[in-house]
């Protein structure tokens, strides 16, 4: 072995070396039954990835569809049924199949990588999450194809969900398609809690986690928390409408309210859920292209718990407009304001890691810190929206839409695309072009504030949500333009981005371990990882193993970095493929589609999913070793 | 070391995957029946038309007399059936967890008898499932269907869950058995027997609850 | 040699498990057993007092009593009192945020009478 010296200057001072790359690109290989049968957390992100994306341009092509009908007054490019129909899948799409998932990719890529674990918790259980994903995002996708899309907006308040308002089957599939979806991410939050807490490597103690890793530890707790309460919500509508129950019937002293007080408490958490891994990506971009640790990493940590639990205190700040009463309405308003307080701290942690570094600007750092001013204006615009008697007049207008596009697209998706383009070398080992990447983030930055900012102005003047059309001469026609005009630019950008991403898949700049010089355990191992991850579980000694880590860590890093060797030389044991979880998951996916098909087909699933969970429980997770 | 089954694998708690797992899951399933117990709770004494749970009802149409429709006695035995049958399942972990001891008089030797525990739990647990399917078929009779009102919709429903959670329970105990009975539980196997019995304490648990929040508080 | 750091670490074996050696014994189980018997005979005899059941200490002694019943099931069955601090954690955090939804609940639909809900 080489003679080591021990690194006297913090390694994140000292001018930035590229680590070196290897001669040729590992790629995953392997045929599509490999893909399906997959158990690894790499594989699975990645299919989570691929998919997502796909569901993004969905959603995306639906908001284009949405802006082309309102660019002008009384256009009908599409009837008003057909508008229900799109700007319910638009929003069902974004959050269930666009968003939450492409966290997901990165759960399930990054954490085991940053916590130095060879796979998570239960990698069946996994793989299991993914394919009930798919298979429901597609049953409730593939029905707008036939017009009969969910059309009753992706909170589909009862009573409007009822039967009696909503006879058609629209809302069938959306009541049984959330359903699937919610089992998904349950059964992977399970896994998550589970491999966080006790998956880390040898020193990896909890306040040494890297941030994203910790917010998604949040996340799933949330996530555990907040979807029983709308598959309870979603079961009541689902019996109301398949059984005749009275849950949802005014007629016989049903509450209009119970829905959505029901909803919002799942429904307030997951905006949350939405946003936190994106701040979190944040948190692993911001410090690497600054070169120093982010600053204050203990409150990052325990303001995102505080969030966590915060975030099931606000929901009925959703519902300012029904009359809930003055008590209710003051605590609400008052516990809304107070989590701002938690959120905005971290904006300034940011900045803080910024000012104090030596920024550098690349794809993955200009969409972090767009982020960080996006999500300010959309923070604003929210803490605006948690006074009551404000809100009266903010609720339900296009104010509100400017607010959660400036959260939603201007924090999650900035986010989420400075993770794609600050992982993309570790999950295909290759770098995307920087080129393209920025102008991508250019014109979307530029676009984006055309598209939602004139919606605070249309908002204000009146214009309310949902609406299919609307008269000229009410002030909102310019703003809508604009808005159009903007909406159509952020196409664009997303086609660079998509011509970007494939073509650095073929032909992108190859890269080694550690491109960005970046902190924590992932950036260890090479690009793509091996199977295995780790050959040798790190020993961790510090928040930043490859900046400030003691011996330990630079000599596992070297250990770890070389690769080239199988799972077998090492001897180590990786688990079997199997397709028993992607079976698993049709099956349960049919029977939930009996109550839509014909209710044989209930029982034909149920008894094909427990014999394939017989057959799964049954089956070694790996082969013996000792 | 640790012998043939699973989990000799490295964790940074010392303790396994699996029982995080089931309890993290717990505290899920807890937000899952707090809102079918807060749904029950918000529409009691809600009900346009009857039956009622706790008082008696005559219908104006037909001139029919509806007698309050829950009948505690029976529920209270159903009750310490359940509560019987968590006695057993400790009994049943324990005696697997000290498979292989000595066991020096007749008392010791029935305490250590997994099988005999396993079966006990099992057999409260269907008799539990017995007295609710009796509770429910005299509902329907009396009148009170899961359709009929929001006492039937909120009651049927989360009793209904109730009861589901119970009979996969029932089920996961008797396939312990069936394996204790083909090759014999030991203190490998403890573990899972744990797991098992966590969720099984957990729905008896969720009973006690709804027993005073429906059944006992009018 | 990816088992040499493992070897220096707590590996799970029975011993994260179970709680023989540290856990209830037989004479904890049986008393828990009778001591849920006597709520529970409690709960019911109380049902049948008309006095008590119009009067304002019903509803409080019931969810007392119905209180304890579920904390000796999970302290001592479910071994919670004997198990590692982490269970605790994992159970008392969902447990917070599903009792104050619960209340929260009650108080917005008008079950609650400090002030009204609706």
């Amino acid at each position: 072995m080489a003679t080591t010296v021990i690194e006297t200057t913090p390694p994140h001072l000292k001018p930035f070396v590229p680590s070196p790359v290897p001669a040729t690109v590992q790629t995953y290989g392997s045929s599509i039954w490999g893909w399906i049968t997959t158990t690894d957390h790499k594989k699975i992100g990645t299919l989570y990835l691929f998919t997502a994306l796909f569901f993004f341009l969905i959603g995306g092509i639906e908001a284009e569809i949405i802006r082309a009908q309102l660019g002008g007054p009384n256009r009908h490019l599409v009837s008003a049924e057909t508008y229900n129909q799109i700007f319910t899948m638009h929003g069902t799409t974004m959050i269930f199949l666009a968003i939450m998932p492409l966290s997901a990719a990165f759960f399930n890529f990054v954490i085991p990588l940053q916590i130095g674990a060879r796979d998570v918790a239960f990698p069946r259980l996994n793989a299991f999450s993914y394919w009930i994903y798919l298979l429901g995002g597609l049953f409730i996708s593939i029905p707008i194809l036939f017009g009969h899309a969910p059309n009753a907006g992706w909170f589909g308040y009862a009573p409007l969900t009822t039967k009696a308002y909503s006879p058609g089957v629209n809302v069938d599939f959306w009541v049984v398609g959330l359903q699937i979806l919610g089992i998904s991410s349950l059964a992977a939050g399970f896994n998550f809690i589970t491999t966080i807490i006790n998956l880390r490597s040898p020193g990896m103690s909890l306040m040494r986690m890297p941030v994203f890793t910790w917010m998604a530890f949040i996340v799933q707790f949330m996530i555990v928390l907040a979807f029983p309460v709308i598959t309870v919500a979603l079961f009541f509508l689902l019996m109301d409408r398949f059984f005749g129950t009275q849950f949802y019937e005014v007629a016989s002293g049903g509450d209009p309210l119970l829905w959505q007080h029901l909803f919002w408490i799942f429904g307030h958490p997951e905006v949350y859920i939405l946003v936190l891994p994106a701040f979190g990506l944040v948190s692993e971009v911001v410090p690497t292209f600054s070169k120093k640790p982010l600053f204050g990493y203990p409150v990052m940590v325990y303001s995102g718990i505080l969030i966590g639990f915060l975030g099931f205190g606000v929901w009925a700040h959703h519902m300012f407009a029904v009359g809930m009463g003055p008590i209710a309405d003051s605590v609400f308003g008052v516990t809304t304001m107070l989590i701002a307080i938690p959120t905005g701290v971290k904006i300034f942690n940011w900045i803080g890691t910024i000012a104090q570094g030596q920024f550098k600007a690349t794809s993955a750092s200009l969409f972090a810190v767009g982020l960080v001013c996006l999500f300010t204006i959309g923070g604003i615009s929210g803490v605006m929206h948690s006074s009551p008697p404000a809100d009266l007049q903010q609720t339900d207008s296009y104010f509100i839409v400017a607010h959660f596009h400036y959260v939603l697209f201007g924090g999650s998706i900035m986010g989420i695309f400075a993770g794609i383009y600050f992982y993309f070398p570790k999950m295909f080992g290759r770098i995307m072009d920087e080129k393209l990447g920025k102008a991508h983030f250019w014109l979307t930055f530029v676009a984006m504030n055309l598209t939602f900012f004139p919606m605070h102005f249309s908002g204000m003047l009146g214009m309310p949500r949902r609406i299919y059309t609307y008269d000229a001469g009410q002030g909102w026609d310019a703003f809508n333009q604009t808005s159009t005009w903007g909406a159509y630019l952020l196409f664009v950008a997303s086609l660079i981005f998509m011509y970007n991403f494939f073509k650095s898949l073929k032909s992108g700049r190859p890269a080694g371990p550690n491109p960005w010089g970046a902190g924590t355990l992932e950036w260890t191992i090479p690009s793509p990882p091996p199977p295995y991850n780790f050959a040798a579980l790190p020993n961790v000694t510090s928040r930043y193993p490859l900046w400030e880590g003691k011996q330990a860590d630079i000599d596992s890093a070297r250990i770890n970095q070389q690769g080239g060797k199988s799972a077998e030389e090492l001897g180590i044991v990786l688990p079997y493929n199997t397709v028993k979880p992607a079976l698993s998951a049709l099956f349960l996916v049919l029977m939930f589609s009996g109550l839509i098909v014909g209710h044989w087909l209930i029982f034909a699933g149920a008894a094909a999913m427990v014999l394939a969970l017989y057959a799964w429980l049954t089956s070694p997770l790996e082969p013996e070793h000792h | 070391m640790s012998t043939a089954t699973v989990s000799h694998h490295y964790s940074s708690t010392g303790l396994d995957n699996r029982k995080i797992a089931i309890w993290a899951f717990i505290g899920s399933e807890c937000m899952l029946f707090v809102s079918l117990i807060s749904t029950y709770l918000i529409y009691k004494d809600r009900s346009v038309v009857g039956p009622y749970p706790h008082t008696p009802w005559t219908d104006p149409s037909t001139g029919h007399v509806y007698h309050a429709i829950l009948n505690i006695p029976v529920t209270s035995a159903s009750t310490f059936i359940l509560l019987m049958s968590s006695l057993a399942m400790v009994l049943a972990l324990s005696a697997v967890e000290n498979k292989g001891k000595p066991q020096r008089n007749l008392g010791e030797r029935i305490l250590g008898n997994s099988k005999l525990w396993l079966f006990m739990t099992a057999l409260l647990g269907l008799g539990f499932l017995g007295c609710q399917a009796y509770e429910f078929t005299s509902f329907v009779n009396e009148g009170l269907t899961i359709k009929t009102n929001l006492f039937g919709s909120t009651f049927f429903t989360l009793t209904g869950f109730h009861g589901a959670h119970v009979t996969a329970g029932v089920i996961w105990i008797l396939s312990m058995l069936f394996i204790d009975i083909k090759r014999g539980l030991g203190p490998s196997d403890a573990l899972n027997v744990d797991i098992m019995a966590l969720y099984w304490h957990f729905v008896d648990v969720v009973w006690v609850a709804i027993f005073t929040l429906v059944y006992l508080i009018r | 040699m990816d088992h040499s750091n493992e070897a220096d670490v707590v590996a799970a074996d029975e011993h994260g498990a179970g709680s023989e050696h540290t856990g209830p014994g037989w004479s904890v189980y049986w008393k828990v057993a009778v001591v849920l018997t006597l709520i529970t005979i409690g709960e019911v005899w109380v049902y049948y007092i008309p006095a008590f059941v119009a009067s304002r200490l019903f509803l409080p002694t019931l969810l007392t009593m119905s209180a304890v019943k579920f904390v000796i099931v999970v302290m001592f069955y479910m071994h919670l009192k004997y198990d590692h601090k982490l269970f605790r954690t994992l159970f008392t955090g969902p447990l917070i945020v599903a009792t104050a939804t619960l209340f929260a609940l009650l108080f917005l639909f008008g079950h609650l009478r400090l002030g009204h809900g609706g």
